[in-house]
């Protein structure tokens, strides 16, 4: 899935058990438009999907643009909540969106174990089956898909960058 | 999400509405493979479907093969313009038959 950063994002986790983690201090380029933090549950993607809307229709995307960056957030916090928490409904998801000139990036943050980034690519689609889509759907819909490599031990993050059209 | 089963003849039609994401594919699976199990033709009326993401189109090929192994009818009926986007971009549409309205996929034996 895209090319692999070697850009350090190094945050504060304080403390233990209970680790208050802040994400503001990582350096992201870009002007801020929107940061969401939800708990990784399914019933919180409708509101991850209307803030990529609400940051798409604010930065002058085509109704085709902000569909397609919709999906890609969507199936990407998907990924986190069904394989990164693996189902857990208490770990932690920040949706991060910034406008990089002529594009927009999302920035998606979680603190669970670090994923294989190897192990991550779509099924042929020749191979109808349920499942195994979201990696596919994720690439189609954005310019740019990158890991950026985490501080050790606190979890993933990825980036996504749509062009505005 | 919201869904409605009705029957016409010996076909269920499964009316699907809203989105359909990770929180509500499983009740859209559960209601596919029930009807399918019950060994009667099955058409999902798509028109009002305003999301679908990779959860959703997964119960839509369960539910697609389960039929197909029980030799029973299985489409895909009026599908919004923002559920075949997703369709295409899987290459399904060209997997699933898709039919235009209830009448033409009943007139077409599905």
């Amino acid at each position: 899935m895209g090319t692999k950063s070697g850009k350090s994002n190094r945050g504060n986790v304080d403390g233990a058990g209970s680790p208050h983690r802040r994400w503001d201090d990582f350096p992201f380029s870009g002007t801020p438009i929107a940061q969401m933090r939800i708990a990784s549950r399914p019933e919180f993607l409708r509101l991850v999907r209307a803030m990529v809307t609400e940051a798409g229709d604010a930065n002058g995307c085509t109704g085709e643009c902000v569909s397609q960056m919709v999906m890609a957030v969507d199936e990407a916090c998907q990924n986190i909540i069904r394989h990164a928490y693996g189902g857990d409904p208490d770990g932690e998801i920040v949706v991060d969106i910034r406008r990089e000139d002529d594009c927009i990036s999302i920035h998606l943050l979680d603190f669970a174990a670090p994923v294989d980034v190897s192990t991550i690519k779509p099924r042929p689609l020749d191979d109808v089956k349920p499942g195994g889509l979201g990696t596919h759907f994720i690439q189609q819909c954005v310019d740019e898909c990158s890991f950026l490599t985490p501080p050790d031990g606190t979890g993933n993050c990825l980036r996504l960058v749509k062009r505005i059209t | 999400m919201a869904y409605e089963v009705r029957s016409e003849g010996d076909t269920t039609i499964v009316a699907l509405s809203g989105d359909i994401d990770l929180e509500s594919s499983p009740q859209v699976r559960s209601v596919l493979l029930e009807s399918v199990g019950a060994k009667r033709g099955v058409l999902v009326e798509m028109s009002a479907v305003s999301y679908i993401d990779s959860s959703g189109v997964a119960s839509l090929v369960e539910a697609y093969q389960s039929a197909r192994r029980g030799r029973t009818l299985f489409a895909l009926v009026a599908v919004s313009e923002a559920a075949m986007r997703v369709l295409e971009l899987a290459r399904l549409d060209q997997v699933f038959a898709i039919h235009t309205s209830v009448t033409e996929a009943l007139a077409d034996g599905g």
